[in-house]
């Protein structure tokens, strides 16, 4: 084929859906009961070096929980899929876990500003990046989804994007005309938070999917948080809203306010006073390290984490704030 | 008579004006929400909002502070995700793109990627996020941004959105869709527009008050100036409350300086 322009950037990932294939042919489809908790399912799932997608966009629907026993863990050299990460690529910089990001938006916390330290540590040159959009991310999740090697698109033409991507520029076989080939992603795992899950990681989600249905057909393994643990039968009895499948999944954690502290659609609003002291926090290292020390490193767990951000009392103002709930 | 305003009050309800009503526009975060917000609840009741991570023409409460946020959702048609929002922008259903970004060029090409070496940045600032996409795919783009010589610039130092590119036809050249492109520029002290031509930056109309050297002055290139230069119409006292008491009572946006 006719390779018009190519980006310059390495895959951190490989693209040849036969591997992948031979992966997902060993996946256990049994339905078991997956629950562990979050240290368990880091300890089991993610590895020093493995490549992560995280859930959610921006500080909304995404799995803290996991991501804070993930820098108590001191993972380090962790590939990262960027699509609008915001807290949750400020606390993986946070625990210096990172060593190539496919990135489409880092560093920024969309209105609430950008992160000093996820600036510092990018601005370090240490972390080895490749360039991309969010949709051109999103797409890569398709086509791994789909069990292709690569998936079209119009984005990032003429760009340095593109120069900086490791996509490829191709001549469409009946127009002529030019498009973007984008190559599959398979990461070694996602983590996902979701509003219900059975015991078997058969979930519910309302509000915006993101790109979380293609991301979690797209990994070869699945975490799931879940703001809550349903019976099997809450499923079954509509089984149109079920959006990820028990045979994608291998762990569920049962985190309630796991988003926090993020927005989760229908259940709280993001808490932008503590969003606010970490970017606050952030500006002089020696304050950031005792910041990091109070809120995550001398914490046990996301429980205690939730007590010391104000617990019920604050929780309670927070699900007052989410006006998505029809009154 | 309308009470003072501030630069970004100002920029706001200019762009809130050029969102017609019954046409859609992709948003991305900041001034641009808050835009979209205004033009849904002064001029354009029936626009539809757009947001990449899946939201589809919400009712917007208040200004949401992440596209993502339950906010986007809020009494919408839908709540999709990424690639519903994204390939409705692909198949040409998308009017307008509204954008914001760290340098802008003279042929519209936007810059939130890196100042310096891509690989040990002077400034490394988000990337593309949803913007390149919008920029490749929605018909016209709009950007709101603040106008000084570092933003304003002959050439921005890395091309993360496309504009037009280095001049005519440069966008169809490089496989992007036909007949799309930036349309409006939104600056706190002018708007500016596009040569149909030499696909240049032109100074359309200037906000009361500032001087025709002041915008000169505050671009880092020299941009079409018409024969005659139109003056930017002021806020209304209307646009200005609901700013102030329904779109951004927090002030995240219009407090900033």
């Amino acid at each position: 084929m006719n390779i018009i322009e190519e980006g310059q950037n390495p895959l951190f990932m490989d693209p040849d859906p036969d591997k992948a294939r031979e992966f997902f042919r060993k996946k256990p489809r049994a339905m078991t009961d997956k629950r562990m908790t979050e240290k368990e399912a880091v300890d089991k799932f993610i590895p020093d070096g493995c490549y992560l997608a995280i859930g959610g966009f921006g500080a909304n629907r995404i799995p803290t929980a996991i991501i804070h026993e993930i820098l108590r863990a001191r993972r380090r050299n962790l590939g990262f899929l960027g699509h609008t990460s915001t807290h949750d690529f400020q606390l993986l910089c946070a625990g210096n876990c990172l060593k190539k990001v496919d990135v489409a938006y880092i560093i920024g916390l969309e209105a609430r500003g950008l992160s000093p330290n996820a600036r510092r540590v990018m601005e370090s040159g240490e972390v080895e990046v490749c360039e991309w959009t969010n949709y051109a991310l999103c797409v890569r999740l398709r086509a791994a989804a789909e069990g292709v090697s690569f998936g079209i698109a119009r984005s990032m033409l003429g760009t340095d994007t593109l120069k900086m991507s490791g996509a490829k520029v191709i001549e469409c076989p009946f127009t002529g005309k030019r498009f973007v080939a984008l190559p599959a992603v398979w990461p070694d795992v996602a983590v996902i938070h979701v509003h219900e899950s059975d015991i078997y990681g058969n979930c519910h989600i309302r509000g915006i999917s993101v790109a979380d249905l293609e991301l979690a057909r797209a990994a070869k393994r699945v975490i799931i948080t879940a703001e809550r643990l349903v019976d099997g039968y809450a499923i079954r009895i509509n089984p149109t809203r079920t959006v990820i499948p028990f045979y994608l999944v291998d762990a569920v954690v049962e985190a309630p306010f796991g988003s926090y502290p993020g927005n989760m659609a229908y259940e709280y609003f993001s808490d932008e006073q503590h969003l606010a002291l970490w970017l606050k926090a952030e500006k002089d290292p020696d304050q950031f390290q005792k910041f990091l020390d109070k809120y995550i490193y001398n914490v046990s767990s996301f429980e205690e984490y939730l007590e010391l951000c104000g617990g019920i009392k604050k929780l309670k103002e927070l699900r007052k704030l989410e006006t998505l709930v029809d009154r | 008579m309308t009470s003072a305003y501030n630069k970004m009050e100002m920029m706001i309800c200019t762009a809130a004006r050029f969102l017609e009503d019954g046409t859609t526009v992709a948003v991305g975060t900041g001034a641009p929400c808050a835009a979209a917000m205004l033009a849904q609840k002064v001029n354009a009741p029936n626009l539809v909002i757009i947001f990449e991570a899946g939201g589809l023409a919400p009712l917007l409460p208040q200004m949401p502070i992440s596209v993502g946020d339950s906010r986007t959702f809020f009494r919408g048609i839908m709540a999709a995700g990424m690639n519903e929002m994204m390939t409705t922008c692909c198949r040409g259903l998308v009017d307008y793109a509204f954008l914001g970004g760290a340098q802008i060029d003279k042929y519209g090409n936007i810059n939130s990627t890196v100042i310096g070496d891509y690989y040990k940045p002077k400034v490394r600032f988000p990337g593309s996020g949803g913007a390149n996409d919008f920029a490749s795919f929605c018909w016209q783009t709009m950007i709101i941004s603040v106008q000084n010589q570092t933003r304003f610039v002959e050439k921005v130092d890395f091309i993360t959105s496309p504009g037009y590119l280095t001049g005519p036809d440069a966008r169809e050249a490089a496989g992007l869709p036909a007949g799309s492109g930036p349309y409006k520029i939104i600056t706190d002290l002018a708007v500016m527009g596009f040569h149909p031509e030499s696909k240049e930056m032109m100074i359309e109309s200037i906000h009361q008050g500032v001087e025709l050297q002041e915008v000169l002055q505050n671009t880092g290139f020299k941009p079409i100036i018409p024969e005659s230069v139109k003056t930017t119409p002021l806020p209304s006292d209307t646009e200005l409350r609901i700013l102030r008491e329904d779109v951004d009572p927090g002030r995240f946006i219009i407090g900033r300086q």
